[in-house]
């Protein structure tokens, strides 16, 4: 089962060579099915997340959830979409109509090209960049962008308010969260991602890395918006935030793509710090799956268990609290690595 | 590792027809309201009342001043990734100068602190 993906990808492109393509062009045709297959995991997934955040949310709230469509209602997320599908698309007139319309656009392909570095198993990844860590980084804070354009170009009070406080939280916290990743990339030397892996044979780095592992999930939430961190979108006060103005598919585009963003953070995280595609007895694309989820669970257990934080609290934490945590971890490990060769272990 | 890179160019270009069909799919079937015969529908949302004044007003200047700490912190990390990479080849003279030079920023941290840029009022 293992290289079962692999074995297939290889089938294919040779099957496209063997039809007489030049084989860069099969290379091309090969990335056009991996990105059938990416946006094919990113909608499944969203179908199931959505729903399970719902069956989670109730859990907790001793609550039933969805329980009408289907067994368990499964199938509530179908309608919901199929809902937010025939729902009319309104652009308020006093709108700048250019930067409304391609705010959510630019959300959801920021969110998707996320999945171009994240291995999926051995040997598995749409590009197998050399710099594959920085630009999930600088890629992932792209989002910021698209929340300030869904803000300014909707012309409406809440919206503003909601996009200047997610930049100013996003921006904050993106600090940390490029930090607390220091410490891995000092350990291991690169920036691939499967090289970053495959350094976790012996030890994961959650134990090697406990900090970092702590301040980048909280770092990594308040990235995301995720509640004990959704000041920005605070429906209670700012009626959604940034997304106040959108309907229909426009809005579930923003839905969509925040969900894509946690799968590909969870992913990253599995990847960076659980030791990624590694483990026993299961194949490797089973194993990140099994971890993603491992940790999608335990930001939903977060985002049930915390009530909102108070803006000033939640600037003044990433500031003074995780900024110099993270700065410490860095010296740490770099005091660490050194005393590891002086005692001769490593 | 060249050919990475045009590789990621086109899976950007597919990413963009993602949402362009998302929109068009629900073009398909959404019924389509027209501003000029329903205005009431296009107004800016503010809970029922109409909106008064600009939106596009200046801002609170506070959020400004994180961003201008979040701009030397962004550089900061520019600096930090290579030598990280890096890191067990230098030896450990390059730790040293990275210690001083955390060491300097920290001390601008300090700074802003104390000014109180990192206030919330």
């Amino acid at each position: 089962m293992e290289p079962l993906f692999i074995n297939l990808a290889e089938a294919f492109t040779g099957w496209m060579i063997s039809l007489g393509l030049d084989p860069g062009w099969a290379e091309a045709v090969l990335l056009v099915v991996k990105w059938i297959i990416v946006v094919t995991i990113i909608t499944v997934n969203i179908i199931i997340l959505i729903w399970l955040e719902r069956k989670v949310s109730a859990f907790f709230q001793e609550r039933l959830g969805p329980n009408r469509l289907g067994p368990f209602g499964i199938f509530q997320t179908i309608a919901d979409a199929i809902k937010l599908l025939t729902k009319e698309d309104i652009v308020p007139s006093a709108a700048d109509k250019l930067i409304f319309k391609t705010a959510p656009m630019f959300f959801i392909v920021v969110a998707v090209m996320l999945y171009t570095v994240i291995p999926m198993g051995k040997g598995m990844q749409v590009i197998n960049l050399n710099v594959g860590l920085l630009f999930f980084i600088s890629v992932g804070s792209l989002s910021t962008i698209a929340l300030l354009m869904a803000g300014w170009g909707s012309n409406n009070k809440w919206s503003l308010m909601g996009a200047v406080r997610s930049v100013a939280q996003m921006v904050s916290y993106a600090i940390p969260l490029a930090f607390s990743l220091l410490g891995v990339v000092m350990i291991t030397g690169s920036l691939n991602l499967q090289d970053i892996v495959l350094a976790q044979d012996k030890w994961w780095f959650v134990i090697l890395q406990p900090i970092a592992f702590i301040t980048y999930f909280i770092a990594a939430t308040a990235e995301l918006n995720r509640g004990p961190f959704d000041m920005p979108e605070a429906e209670q006060e700012l009626t959604g935030g940034a997304y106040t103005e959108y309907t229909g598919m426009r809005w579930a585009l923003f839905f969509l793509a925040e969900y894509t963003n946690l799968v590909a953070v969870s992913a990253l995280m599995a990847t960076v710090f659980l030791g990624g595609w590694q483990g026993p007895w299961l194949p490797s694309w089973l194993w990140i799956i099994i971890k993603t989820y491992a940790i999608i669970l335990v930001f939903f257990w977060v985002k049930w268990t915390f009530p909102r934080i108070r803006m000033d609290h939640l600037m003044s934490f990433s500031w003074k609290v995780l900024v110099p945590v993270s700065l410490g971890n860095i010296l740490l490990t770099g005091a660490g690595i050194y005393f590891c060769r002086w005692m001769g272990w490593c | 590792m060249l050919a990475d890179y045009p590789a990621l160019g086109l899976f950007i270009l597919l990413t963009i027809a993602f949402p362009v069909a998302a929109m068009a799919l629900a073009w398909l079937f959404r019924p389509k309201p027209k501003a000029a015969e329903d205005h009431e529908k296009f107004l800016t949302y503010e809970c029922g009342v109409d909106t008064r004044g600009k939106t596009w007003i200046r801002f609170k200047v506070n959020y400004f001043l994180y961003a201008l700490v979040f701009l030397a912190f962004d550089v900061e990390v520019l600096f930090l990734y290579p030598w990280a990479v890096k890191f067990q080849v230098l030896g450990a003279f390059a730790f040293i100068e990275m210690i001083i030079f955390i060491g300097i920023l920290l001390i601008g941290l300090w700074y802003a602190w104390k000014e109180g840029a990192l206030e919330w009022y």
